[in-house]
């Protein structure tokens, strides 16, 4: 029965308090099996709590669990509970499985690190958070794991910190995020002083009853949340963070900044869905958003060197996806998109990583080539990863997902952004592919030193198989109708207004997708493996130059961000620093060591000196006893 | 029997303490700070067994015997001090010890 939910967060915070406490005193085996074990008993616990609520089907299709009333005062009795319902069961299951399964990769990849404890630590503490910020029944729950993983992602980014770059690129990823998170603190305040509650049901109950559609209220308070998903997803314009944030170890760039904390937007927007469908101009921001994310981030993945920046702009070009279906109201693809590219970007990424360790730590994909031979099971596994963000027909889960998305903006009656979702499935596969044959085709360009061992390889198999098979839970209509997904979350979130289409369109757009995902690959092929000859060609023109420079920096949102606010900042700072107020400070500080010489002169050393203090302090208090 | 008014006993404990203060004020040979600090403690037995005697009760006697057993403690740690003391500076003046000065 459905009971005790609080073990599945619990647990992975257990691990963490233990290893923070005493990790550098155990070994490294019993360190890695506390970390794995930790997150490996969550994951085991989750199976089960889900399969219970698939199988009891609890009355409303949801389960509150109160744990404790935090405080009492006048009417106001916040409750700390967990909420699960379809929503945050896909979500359990998805952080605590590909959680386990990375925390199990990283006990062979991390294990040449000093700080292995301090890796397992940060990490457990991360799958805690996220644990909490989707079980939470309350916005303030939701915003302490919000703000846990933020931290997390901090540590972990910064997790060499003797090196400079690494430290300014978490001090990059905290701060940008801060932006978003403050927004969202801001509409939560809002929330709770309109509405006067902040669990989230009753927010979205009263929140409906009260705000007429298209009210401003409703529109701010939309605005704010859409602000703080928009920082922690990494979406248009504050994207700038997640590219950077490769710096740290790649199984923190394959969990945090891929499969699970960058889906936290995609989460709050999908959980606070029916404040979003009172605000239609909010709705139409967040499919915008996506829209103009997945292309943009889609160019700059095309001109990267680093095996791992092409990820980091591929994981936002997906989330955007997710957004765009977000904003179209199609909860479920959005979701479905969501599990399906958490598999395969963890995948990967995590391929990445094990072909990252074997040629000497090296990212730039100019200097590898030919690993197919060398590396044959990364290779595979790689390879039905790539498949899979590419969308390949019918054996990869990217095709499902990525299909009912565009199939629902484009029945939901949105075909600009259809044709930005279509230009970006070409842009996506031109990448990967890209990728893929810079990486493991062609000549081999350096030695390989290590081959990855078994622990490394196993869940890259697990996840190659969760990545072809993980689409089988929704088929479309003209493939045979499958909706065992859809089904299950829509228990949850409302069934997007689709217009009936007949079956002979869908598959007319399902062969342009599929047209335009093999165009993709047919010019990966023939730009980055037969005819390289033809970019350095485009490359050495200024027009061409200039355009490759510019999507290799990301759209030139770094520069902009670096020149009017960055740099105005920092001039203030300096021009601010001998000013009236300066000065108060520093007399105060001039007063105080002063005073300090004046009774350090007191120090005397000579006990008699000290007799004579204490006979004085005598009399004095006894003349106020006898005289007062 | 005549008895003593309280205020000679009390007069006499006083005086006994200044000069027991004093002591410790301006001598500067260690071993005199201690035997004033004694005169002191003494002083402050002799009050209470003047109050014990006034009001009749054996809290007085109980107090001094306290005090005496203190007394007693203090010396001996004194004493060890006052030898390390000797061992370390090679005298007995308290000022010479004023390393801790501010």
């Amino acid at each position: 029965m459905l009971m005790e939910l609080w073990v599945v967060p619990a647990l992975p915070l257990a691990g963490f308090c233990v290893l923070a406490l005493v990790g550098k005193r155990l070994s490294r085996w019993l360190v890695a099996g506390i970390g794995a074990g930790s997150v490996g008993l969550a994951m085991v616990g989750a199976i089960y709590f889900s399969h219970d609520f698939m199988a009891f089907e609890p009355t409303g299709h949801l389960y509150r669990e109160s744990l404790w009333t935090w405080l009492n005062v006048g009417g106001f009795s916040p409750d700390i509970g967990l909420y699960l319902d379809p929503l945050s069961v896909v979500m359990m299951l998805v952080v605590t499985i590909v959680g386990f399964l990375i925390h199990v990769y990283s006990i062979q990849y991390m294990a040449g690190d000093e700080a292995y404890s301090r890796f397992f630590a940060y990490m457990n503490l991360f799958v805690s958070s996220m644990l909490i910020l989707v079980l939470a029944d309350d916005l303030l729950i939701l915003y302490l794991g919000w703000e846990g993983v933020g931290l997390c992602s901090y540590l972990l980014i910064g997790f060499w910190y003797q090196s400079a770059a690494n430290a300014r690129a978490a001090i990059k990823a905290f701060v940008v995020t801060r932006v978003g998170d403050t927004a969202m603190a801001i509409g939560l305040f809002l929330l709770f002083t309109q509405l006067g509650t902040l669990d989230i049901q009753e927010v979205l109950v009263r929140a409906v009853r009260q705000w007429p559609v298209g009210s401003a209220t409703a529109i701010a308070a939309a605005g704010l949340l859409l602000a703080g998903a928009v920082g922690k997803s990494a979406q248009l314009p504050l994207q700038v963070w997640l590219p950077d944030a490769m710096a740290g170890p790649t199984p923190v760039s394959a969990l945090i900044h891929a499969a699970t904390m960058v889906t936290a937007g995609v989460y709050l927007i999908a959980r606070m869905h029916d404040l979003f469908i009172i605000a239609p101009p909010v709705q139409t921001a967040v499919a915008v958003i996506g829209a103009a994310t997945l292309v943009l981030a889609g160019c700059s993945a095309m001109t990267q060197f680093d095996i791992k920046r092409v990820l980091a702009y591929s994981t936002i070009s997906q989330v955007g996806y997710m957004f765009l279906a977000l904003g179209v109201h199609a909860w479920s693809a959005a979701l479905f998109h969501f599990m399906t590219h958490a598999f395969f970007k963890s995948l990967l990424f995590m391929g990445a990583g094990a072909v990252i360790i074997s040629m000497h730590h090296e990212q730039n994909m100019f200097k590898m080539g030919g690993l197919r031979k060398q590396l044959p099971f990364t290779f595979w596994t790689f390879l039905i990863g790539a498949c899979s963000l590419a969308s390949l027909p019918l054996v990869t889960s990217g095709f499902y997902s990525k299909g009912l998305i565009l199939w629902s903006v484009w029945a939901t009656g949105h075909p600009v952004l259809w044709g930005a979702a279509l230009l970006g499935e070409f842009i996506t596969s031109v990448y990967t592919f890209r990728m893929v044959f810079l990486t493991f085709f062609g000549e081999p360009k350096g030695e390989v030193s290590a081959r990855p061992g078994p622990i490394i390889l196993g869940p890259l198999v697990i996840l190659a198989f969760f990545s072809t098979v993980a689409g089988c839970v929704h088929i479309p209509r003209p493939l045979g109708h499958f909706r065992l997904f859809a089904r299950l979350v829509e228990q949850a979130l409302p069934v997007p207004p689709m217009q009936p289409l007949p079956i002979a369109t869908e598959v007319v757009f399902q062969l342009l997708m599929q047209g335009s995902v093999l165009l993709g690959v047919a010019f990966a092929y023939v730009l980055f493996l037969r005819r390289n000859d033809l970019v350095a060609a485009w490359t050495a023109r200024p027009a061409g130059n200039a355009l490759h420079r510019f999507w290799f920096s990301g759209w030139g949102f770094d520069w902009v961000y670096t020149t009017l606010l960055a740099k105005p900042y920092v001039w203030f700072a300096h021009a601010s620093r001998d000013d009236a107020f300066e000065w108060i400070y520093r007399g105060i500080g001039a007063i105080n060591r002063g005073l300090h010489e004046q009774l350090s002169r007191t120090q005397t050393g000579l006990v008699r000196w000290y007799a004579v203090g204490i006979v004085i302090g005598a009399v004095l208090l006894l003349g106020l006893v006898v005289f007062l | 029997m005549a008895t003593i008014p309280i205020h000679y006993g009390l007069l006499l404990a006083a005086l006994l303490f200044v000069v027991g203060l004093v002591g410790v004020l301006v001598r500067r040979n260690i071993l005199f700070i201690l035997m004033s600090i004694e005169i002191m403690l003494n002083a402050a037995g002799l009050a209470f067994v003047v109050g014990g005697a006034r009001w009749g009760r054996a809290d007085g006697q109980v107090m001094v015997i306290i005090i005496l057993t203190v007394a007693a403690a203090e010396v001996a740690v004194g004493l060890a001090l006052v030898l390390r003391f000797h061992g370390w500076f090679k005298s007995l003046d308290a000022d010479r010890a004023s390393e801790m000065r501010g």
